[in-house]
């Protein structure tokens, strides 16, 4: 029984790391970059679904399904733009530098999102309950589940499997993996390089605003939620192997599976047990499960 | 032991500082001596980066000297100021020998990453710990130095002193160290390592004392700061607070001793004011000011004062 919860829970929180995961090892895969700011896309995402979806029901504007949607796309539409104003605005004035330089650009960046996001919506939290409340709970042998953690769950599956596809079976995708196997003889085989950066990262950016506004109902959004999550998406990203689309996946199973393990047997081991996962895996496959081994160049 | 120019203005400078704090007014005292003790810790990060490692954990050893420093005082009844640093510096080196032999294999972002992790693990411990007051944290003792007991108002001037002198001692130790062999290693490490192989050294062997050595000169300044603010809290461990180290690390540069010092005292009256001013913004500053270092002085506000500016790349 109580394992049946640990597996349930399990799963669930691991989908939520991997929405929240996969934009960050996209972005890191093609362009080397460990995107801090990452975070903050979530939260801007979070932010924006909140605000419209609270204002949306709570006027009681029209039907529920509208309301949905109206989360996906203003997530997708924030997305853009904040992906295209850093990326065009910042980021392609940088590429080529360290790769830890780049770490520091990016944690820059997540202190000025942090308070553009007070200056926008200011410091009292948002509630967007209605999509959540609306799916209502079902019972899974004798578990009461909410049917939107569920929902997650098969919108996590799908973003995953439609990344993957993407990345393996299509010629765009074929394109982006010679750039990430070697980015200079994609360039030598007339491969625009700075067109898949723009492109990656405003796709990044828009799995970070999405897996924001899909948790938006769930929780209570506030100033500050970026900042959390980061790190644990680091912790997933780290373990799969930085930049590995089924690497995320793996990592985000393996930390979801032991969180929830650690919140039913022994919860004062609930932060431990995944930085602890993360410093194993690092400590014993520093490239992590899925990364591939680097020679070193001289 | 002779000492040298540089040298003797360090030690000239913190004379100066410390008979500065007898006229200057309270809260500048107060703000100094968190300065400087979050200068020490800086000067740990400083330590790692002329090797060419980023650290973004440096925040644990920060966290272990200002706990150890607490604990000792709430559990063991210590309340000697020599004492309770000293237990402070040892657990923290204890711990930098275990996990050196692990993060002297990695570079680069893998250092940055395995470093994050180590610290936010103390922090998932401690903020699940009941009995040390979770995210709360706890008070620390009144301190005492060799049976006196400060009165009530003397004790933060006594601190500050105590700190200015530390510090004094501190940069001459590390100034000197710059300039060691082993110093000197470090930095041909960041340069090229595979080199430094061949003309048959370890780096590994170098990075690790580095690494030990910069645990020590945080965890000092961790445990100053536990008796200066009478408050410790998990957030010590918190990356955010290693984030900061790195961002004054970058603001004053590897240049010289004194930049990380400079670079703290300038950070913390700037903070001082901007929080008062615009609340909101602050981390927004601080982010462009971030964006605007890397940017323009690469090598930090440093290299304002060797006209390096222009010349230098990151």
């Amino acid at each position: 029984m109580s394992l049946f919860a640990v597996l349930i829970d399990g799963t669930i929180y691991a989908s939520w790391l991997f929405l929240v995961a996969a934009g960050l090892t996209v972005i890191y895969g093609v362009m080397r970059i460990l995107n801090m700011a990452h975070g903050s896309f979530y939260a801007i995402g979070a932010y924006t679904a909140a605000s419209l979806v609270g204002w949306y029901f709570n006027n009681g504007i029209g039907p529920v399904w509208v309301g949905y949607l109206m989360m996906l796309g203003c997530a997708l539409v924030a997305g853009l733009i904040v992906g295209l104003i850093i990326e065009r605005g910042l980021l392609r004035f940088m590429y080529g530098r360290d790769e830890v330089l780049m770490v520091i650009i990016t944690y820059a960046l997540l202190l000025i999102l942090e308070d553009t996001m007070k200056m926008i919506w200011g410091v009292n939290p948002y509630f967007a309950y209605q999509p959540y409340a609306e799916m209502g709970r079902s019972a899974l042998a004798g578990l009461k589940v909410s049917n939107y953690d569920l929902m997650l769950v098969g919108v996590s599956a799908v973003l995953g499997l439609g990344l993957w596809l993407w990345l393996e079976r299509t010629n765009q995708g074929k394109v982006l993996r010679a750039v990430i196997h070697d980015r200079e003889v994609a360039m030598a085989m007339g491969v625009n390089v700075r067109r898949m950066f723009t492109l990656v990262f405003v796709l990044g950016t828009m799995l970070g605003t999405l897996a924001g506004a899909l948790t938006a109902p769930a929780i209570s959004v506030v100033p500050g939620i970026g900042v959390e999550i980061i790190v644990l998406a680091f912790a997933v990203v780290v373990i799969g192997g930085m930049g590995s689309i089924e690497g995320a996946a793996v990592g985000a199973l393996l930390v979801g599976l032991s969180r929830a393990a650690a919140v039913h047997y022994a919860p004062e081991f609930e932060l431990f047990v995944i930085y602890g996962v993360m410093a194993l895996v690092l400590a014993v496959r520093p490239q992590g499960l899925f990364g591939r081994v680097l020679a070193r160049k001289i | 032991m002779r000492l040298s120019k540089t040298e003797l203005i360090l030690l000239g400078v913190a004379v100066l500082l410390a008979a500065g704090g007898v006229i200057a007014p309270q809260w500048l005292v107060f703000l100094l001596t968190m300065a400087l003790a979050k200068a020490m810790v800086v000067q740990g990060v400083v330590m790692q980066m002329r090797a060419g490692l980023v650290t973004f954990g440096q925040g644990l050893f920060f966290c272990v000297g200002g706990y150890a420093v607490g604990m000792s005082g709430h559990f063991l009844n210590i309340s000697d100021l020599v004492v309770l640093l000293l237990i402070g510096v040892g657990a923290a080196v204890l711990l930098a020998m275990v996990l050196g032999l692990l993060m002297t294999r990695y570079r680069e972002i893998f250092f940055a990453m395995l470093s994050l992790a180590f610290s936010m693990i103390l922090y998932g411990v401690l903020v699940k710990s009941s009995a040390l007051g979770s995210t709360d944290g706890f008070n620390v003792k009144a301190w005492t130095l060799f049976g006196w007991t400060p009165a009530a108002g003397q004790a933060p001037l006594a601190l500050f002193i105590i700190i200015v002198a530390c510090s004094g001692l501190l940069a001459v130790l590390l100034h000197r160290y710059s300039r060691s062999s082993a110093g000197m290693m470090c930095e041909a490490i960041r340069e090229n390592e595979v080199r430094v192989e061949y003309l048959g050294q370890s780096p590994r062997w170098v990075l690790y004392m580095n690494y030990v050595a910069a645990a020590a000169v945080s965890a000092l300044g961790g445990g100053f700061m536990a008796l200066s603010a009478g408050h410790i809290d998990p957030e010590m461990a918190y990356w955010i607070t290693s984030g900061e180290f790195v961002f004054i690390a970058l603001l004053g540069g590897t240049a010289h001793v004194a930049a990380p010092f400079i670079a703290a005292i300038l950070f913390a009256v700037v903070r001082t004011y901007a929080i008062e001013l615009v609340p909101h913004s602050w981390q927004m500053i601080l982010g462009f000011t971030l964006l605007a270092i890397i940017v323009f002085l690469p090598k930090g506000l440093w290299s304002l004062f060797t006209g390096q500016a222009r010349r230098a790349k990151a």
